[in-house]
């Protein structure tokens, strides 16, 4: 049979089952107002770091929440935490302590734990 | 031989707190760092002696600094201390006097009356034994206020009171019952006898007369002696260690001894000096305006002693230093704070009783484990060569109006100067550091100073004072390092800005990082004084409050900053001036949110009052530099 250039596209569905959910967990126990993201992305928009390289807070708050980790524990450490978000933010959500609490929480759980 | 078993205990606690005292002070002494081991050499047999011993007499005996700011506080504080101190003093000179000897041992002073029940009949001693008793009643007073204090502390003018633990509370039962037992054990022997004054002598005859007062008299003078014996074997374990610690902060601070950015036993000694008054509580703004009532300095520094984890509470503060201003012994609290933020999570540890008397040492903190860099992704670049470098900063960023201020203003005044972050830069460092972060910030820091370093500017300005308190203290630039503020004032008295005067009414907010942070006060003051019409406020310089919105606190919520935000700017628009002025973006947007007045950095009341030249700008100008003198004309 000829190939038309298309394959059979990969898997996209979030494994909940897989997936460990106890950074997000570890965060919003914390801060509370981590739970009330609309993930709106005002956070990336004014972002200082995303300025200058590929970080989205609004990705990796996602990727938390749905337990994908492995992402965020690359990425987390570039924040500057400068506060330009957290004044941003519509809904008040504290993300200079979101950040703070995950990269606490990354160093407290090493990398292959569940 | 004037001797008698009851004063064993008395005996006891006395020569201990003595030996402890001073062996502790030679454990400090031997872990301050060499280059502070020479301050305070030099301080103590040098010219700063006879300050240390007056600001001893002023602080730690009159409270002159709680006497200003609340009499009543000052006045309990006062005459427990320099009561107490005044007995001592009198009564090592009325047994040295009128006693068998001289030179006396410390007991036969305190317990002179015991063992002298016939002094004080008539003549010169009677006037003694008056002087004796009012030095007693002036004690009794103050303590009857502490004692009221315990169950009512507005009674003091204090709004809260610091909360105790249970030695604490049996050292302060036994301090409670020093006075009350002297004056009764005192009071028996003079009833018996006939002697006494106004107080020990009226008392005495009045419990004479239905009381035997010779049978009565000996347990009250044992009593004495035990209270004494265990306010002293148990001052080490509490809060009472402020009192001789004190003695060697002050020596210490007075020979020029700072917290700086590394622990060391001044941080020790600092933290043993906070007697937990309570008056940085009142001080905190999160106390009264967010309702916040546990994490201010002095129960810090009680966890710190305790070795509790104190990283929720050192992480909950909005770093603006009104406590540090407050606070009667001159403790750095926001420093010290600083210290334990870097230190992060700290392990709550085993207490034995020596372990009490001897604590581990607090003048070095844990290391955070070493990690790779964080922020690689930074390019150099080479900026344009220049003389000023303006750096706005990210907060700057989010309120462009200040940004356009400056450029307006920098453009009028005729520098040549680059704006380094125009498309927006690398942050400062400083929220960084302020999280406890502080490897991570000496990335940002050494990334900033290198693009300075390279642009060969002779002066940085900065519209944010977070930015300018980092630039400042930890960047070690070959640049002078100015806020806009300061930039604009010397811009106006050079003759390069010349400005209109507005009939405006303005009231200025000190921000915390620019006042309190790093000591600049007048500048923004003078240059609303060139352009408007400047009201004072409750809150001036040392005073001012904090916006609420500090990097300083990552835990606070945002409806609790609000409500501090709300109260502050209540507070400075009483007198409903036109323009709520600040010198800080951070303040500028969170008092804006709390308030109808118009808010306005400096620079752009300036911006809006400068004088515009006589010569048409050309047709071929930019599009957005027409728009925005546009917007300084409204």
């Amino acid at each position: 049979m000829d190939r038309f250039g298309f394959s059979i596209s990969k898997g996209r569905q979030i494994d909940y089952d897989a997936n460990s959910r106890h950074i997000a967990e570890f965060i919003s126990e914390r801060e509370p107002s981590f739970r009330v993201c609309i993930e709106c992305g005002c956070c990336s928009a004014t972002c200082t770091t995303g300025n200058f390289t590929s970080f989205s807070l609004r990705e990796l708050q996602i990727l938390m929440k749905r337990g994908e980790n492995e992402k965020v524990r690359e990425n987390i450490k570039k924040c500057m935490l400068c506060g330009k978000c957290t004044l941003v933010c519509p809904r008040g959500v504290n993300t200079r302590n979101v950040v703070t609490l995950a990269r606490q929480a990354f160093q407290k759980f090493p990398a292959n734990a569940v | 031989m004037q001797f008698d078993p009851f004063v064993i205990p008395f005996n006891i606690g006395l020569y201990f707190i003595l030996i402890y005292a001073v062996v502790r002070s030679v454990i400090w002494f031997n872990d301050l760092s060499r280059p502070d081991k020479l301050r305070l050499q030099r301080g103590f047999f040098g010219k700063t002696f006879g300050q240390s011993i007056k600001e001893i007499f002023l602080e730690s005996l009159i409270h002159r600094k709680i006497l200003k700011s609340n009499p009543r506080l000052g006045y309990m504080h006062m005459s427990l201390a320099f009561g107490w101190f005044l007995l001592i003093l009198f009564g090592t000179i009325e047994a040295d006097v009128f006693g068998a000897h001289h030179l006396n041992a410390p007991y036969k002073s305190i317990f002179f009356k015991f063992f002298n029940p016939e002094h004080g009949r008539a003549g010169f001693e009677a006037a003694y034994s008056f002087l004796m008793d009012l030095i007693l009643a002036f004690i009794l007073s103050g303590l009857l206020l502490a004692v009221i204090k315990r169950f009512s502390s507005k009674v003091v003018g204090m709004k809260k009171t610091t909360k105790l633990r249970v030695l604490d509370k049996v050292a302060l039962t036994s301090l409670w019952l020093i006075f009350p037992s002297r004056l009764l054990a005192e009071s028996f022997t003079s009833g018996a006898y006939g002697t006494g004054s106004f107080l020990t002598g009226s008392l005495g005859s009045v419990l004479a007369s239905f009381l035997p007062a010779q049978e009565m008299a000996y347990p009250f003078w044992w009593l004495y002696s035990l209270s004494l014996g265990t306010f002293f074997i148990l001052l080490p374990l509490t809060r009472y260690m402020h009192i001789p610690t004190e003695l060697f902060l002050i020596f210490a601070r007075n020979s020029g001894i700072k917290t700086g950015d590394q622990p060391g036993a001044f941080r020790e000694i600092q933290i043993y000096s906070c007697s937990s008054c309570g008056i940085c509580i009142d001080a905190c703004q999160l106390n009264f305006s967010a309702g916040i009532t546990n994490i201010q300095s002095a129960y810090l520094m009680k966890g710190i002693r305790n070795n509790e984890n104190v990283s929720d509470i050192a992480f909950n503060c909005l770093m603006c230093g009104r406590c540090d201003q407050k606070c009667p012994v001159g403790i750095e609290l926001t420093p010290l704070r600083m210290l334990s933020r870097r230190a992060g999570e700290t392990v709550e540890s085993e207490q034995t009783i020596l372990k009490k008397y001897f604590p581990d040492r607090k003048s070095v903190l844990p290391a955070r484990p070493a990690a790779d860099p964080s922020y690689t992704f930074l390019k150099q670049y080479e900026p344009a060569k220049t003389d000023v470098i303006y750096f706005a900063g990210c907060m700057t960023h989010l309120t462009p109006a200040i940004k356009n201020s400056m450029v307006a203003i920098l453009e009028a005044s005729g520098v040549r100067y680059n704006f380094l972050d125009e498309m927006g830069g690398v942050c400062c460092g400083r929220p960084l550091m302020l999280a406890g972060q502080d490897r991570e910030a000496r990335e940002l820091i050494n990334h900033n100073s290198q693009l300075i370093w390279k642009s060969g500017a002779h002066t940085l300005v900065t519209s944010c004072p977070i930015c300018y308190k980092v630039f400042k203290e930890s960047y070690y630039l070959d640049v002078e390092v100015l806020h806009h503020s300061q930039f604009i004032k010397n811009m106006i008295e050079d003759g390069s800005l010349k400005l209109n005067f507005l009939r405006r009414k303005v009231t200025y907010h000190a921000p915390c990082e620019l006042g309190r942070g790093s000591g600049v006060y007048d500048e923004p003051k003078d240059v609303l004084r060139y352009v408007a019409r400047l009201q004072e406020t409750g809150f001036e310089d040392k005073n001012s409050l904090c916006c609420g919105g500090s990097l300083g606190n990552i835990k606070i919520s945002s409806r609790q900053k609000s409500m501090i935000a709300h109260d502050v700017a209540a507070e400075l628009t009483k007198d409903n001036p036109d323009i709520l002025a600040t010198s800080c973006p951070l303040c500028k947007k969170t008092l804006a949110a709390a308030t109808t007045t118009k808010v306005a950095d400096i620079s752009e009341i300036v911006a809006d009052a400068i004088i515009k030249p006589a010569i048409k700008k050309k047709l071929t100008e930019p599009a957005g530099k027409v728009k925005m003198q546009a917007d300084f004309q409204n």
